[in-house]
């Protein structure tokens, strides 16, 4: 499985971007969106304001089962990618590129040094 | 000798046990790219493509489904119908060979041992086709209420079962069969040769709505991947495709049909859960009757519903309350997905009886929030 060695990961399954711009890009990995199957949508619950650690701001519902979405890490929700709307597939296709979830602003951008690595995310799912 | 030896060979014994059976058409599975789960102690495919594409494939061309891991038993001899009639529900003294019954076990208290189909393949030999998870208890109650003796043999693991399902179904098995398949009218079959291999039960039953058939063969005298080769080979120009599990519970859930351990159970009674239609208390004594009588006539405080979401972004499932337009909680959700076909969240559950009839208003607990929904009888989509 093709996990992209530039991203961080959870073991909850999600892969976290620090971008240019300071905010960091969320999506769940190639791995959970092969477990969880089709795709039906993507709900965030928790919009612009301060989440800590592993609080749950959203929920993925596949046609089998629905999923929560934890924060990697501290952070404020501050961008959902809309054409997951009405494109939710593209979780499915294409889970590192147009499927990512949202944007948030990292409290603490250091804290994304103590997610997993591509290689030790890797062997969580081996 | 030391304890330790006793502990290490107990685990190797139990590993051993616990590990999940396989079909014969495992490495088929695999080959077609299906993501394996495990089901009622077998590894099954739960999807190969994905669920939606199978489920479309279905409704609209024809799907194939390994479903070897439901179990068959074969009940023979003159004692036979003597025993089915003792143990199950409905009526099998209306059978005539080449029929089949869809049918329930019941405990004396009314609760569901099993749902199951009864073929008549003889004047003096059925066989009852039950759910894989419950393979197991069923032989052990079949074979401890059977005061008359008639012969019981487990042939599960020899069975292989294939459904295909779909418009097209007819057409391709048409191309590997000489037996005229549309002389085989809803919950009939035939005995004919398949892909050149005789004795396979050509069903005309199934758990997905559309015209399809059951093919039941024995394994030791029909090649299992030779069979899904010849109607991969005709049925794949035909638009078929292999569809899995998931594909399965929601092509049966825009149905309605119930899937035991979700909505019929040990604690659910025929009457409640809507299979009045196939409990025949008049029929003669059997197990459950008395209690089941007693339901009926007093009227079941409960019954097996559908519903249907008003808002298409939620997706009732299982567990979650189902709720009164008041607020209260009047009961929960033992199946639901959402459909396909629709695009509407959908499912069942057992809510109070007076809150049963036809286009009721509840609504159902999505985590955080309440959504209305409305009683509907199924099937959920226009068929």
């Amino acid at each position: 499985m093709n996990n992209p060695t530039e991203l961080k990961y959870t073991k909850e399954h999600e892969w976290l971007r620090l971008n240019d711009d300071g905010l960091a890009t969320i999506g769940i990995t190639d791995f959970a969106q092969g477990e969880l199957g089709d795709i039906v949508f993507v709900e965030i619950n928790e919009f612009g304001e301060e989440l800590d650690q592993d609080e749950v701001f959203g929920t993925v519902e596949a046609v089998k089962t629905v999923s929560e979405l934890f924060l990697p890490i501290q952070g404020t929700v501050v961008e959902f990618n809309e054409k997951l709307k009405d494109n939710p597939e593209l979780v499915n296709e294409d889970p590192y590129g147009e499927g990512w979830m949202v944007k948030i602003r990292p409290s603490n951008p250091a804290d994304i040094e103590s997610l997993l690595s591509a290689e030790e995310y890797s062997q969580i799912i081996s | 000798m030391t304890p330790a030896f006793f502990l290490y060979w107990k685990d190797i014994t139990n590993l051993f046990l616990k590990m999940p059976k396989r079909t014969p058409f495992f490495d088929v599975h695999r080959q077609a790219g299906a993501k394996m789960i495990d089901f009622g102690g077998f590894e099954m495919p739960v999807h190969y493509t994905g669920i939606r594409r199978e489920h479309q494939a279905v409704r609209e061309h024809a799907g194939i489904f390994d479903v070897s891991h439901m179990g068959e038993f074969f009940i023979s001899g003159d004692k036979a119908e003597a025993l089915l009639q003792h143990i199950t529900v409905n009526d099998v003294s209306k059978l005539v060979p080449g029929k089949a019954q869809y049918n329930a076990m019941c405990y004396p208290d009314g609760g569901i041992v099993d749902d199951l189909i009864v073929y008549k393949l003889a004047d003096d030999r059925f066989m009852m086709v039950v759910n894989a998870s419950n393979r197991e208890k069923d032989l052990e109650w079949v074979m401890n209420n059977n005061p008359m003796n008639a012969l019981v043999e487990d042939l599960s693991d020899e069975m292989c079962l294939l459904a295909v399902q779909g418009p097209k179904a007819e057409l391709i098995l048409q191309k590997i069969t000489g037996t005229p398949l549309s002389g085989i009218s809803f919950y009939t079959f035939a005995i004919g040769s398949l892909a050149g291999f005789d004795g396979v039960i050509i069903s005309a039953t199934g758990y997905t709505g559309e015209r399809g058939f059951e093919l039941y063969f024995d394994k030791r005298k029909a090649d299992p991947r030779a069979i899904w080769a010849a109607i991969m080979h005709y049925g794949v120009p035909e638009g078929l495709e292999p569809a899995g599990l998931g594909a399965r519970d929601t092509l049966r859930l825009e149905m309605g049909y119930a899937l035991y351990g979700n909505d019929i159970s040990q604690d659910t009674n025929t009457i409640e859960a809507g299979l009045g239609w196939i409990t025949k208390l008049t029929k003669g004594d059997f197990i459950g009757r008395e209690m089941l009588e007693k339901v009926k006539e007093a009227g079941p405080a409960r019954k097996l519903c559908g519903f249907v979401m008003a808002e298409d972004r939620a997706i009732p499932r299982q567990g979650y309350d189902i709720l009164s337009e008041s607020g209260d909680v009047i009961g929960a959700v033992t199946s639901g997905t959402q459909s396909i076909t629709s695009g509407a969240g959908v499912g069942m559950g057992y809510v109070k009886s007076e809150f049963s009839g036809e286009g009721t208003n509840i609504m159902i607990r999505v985590r955080n929030r309440d959504v209305p929904a409305a009683i509907k009888k199924p099937p959920f989509i226009r068929k």
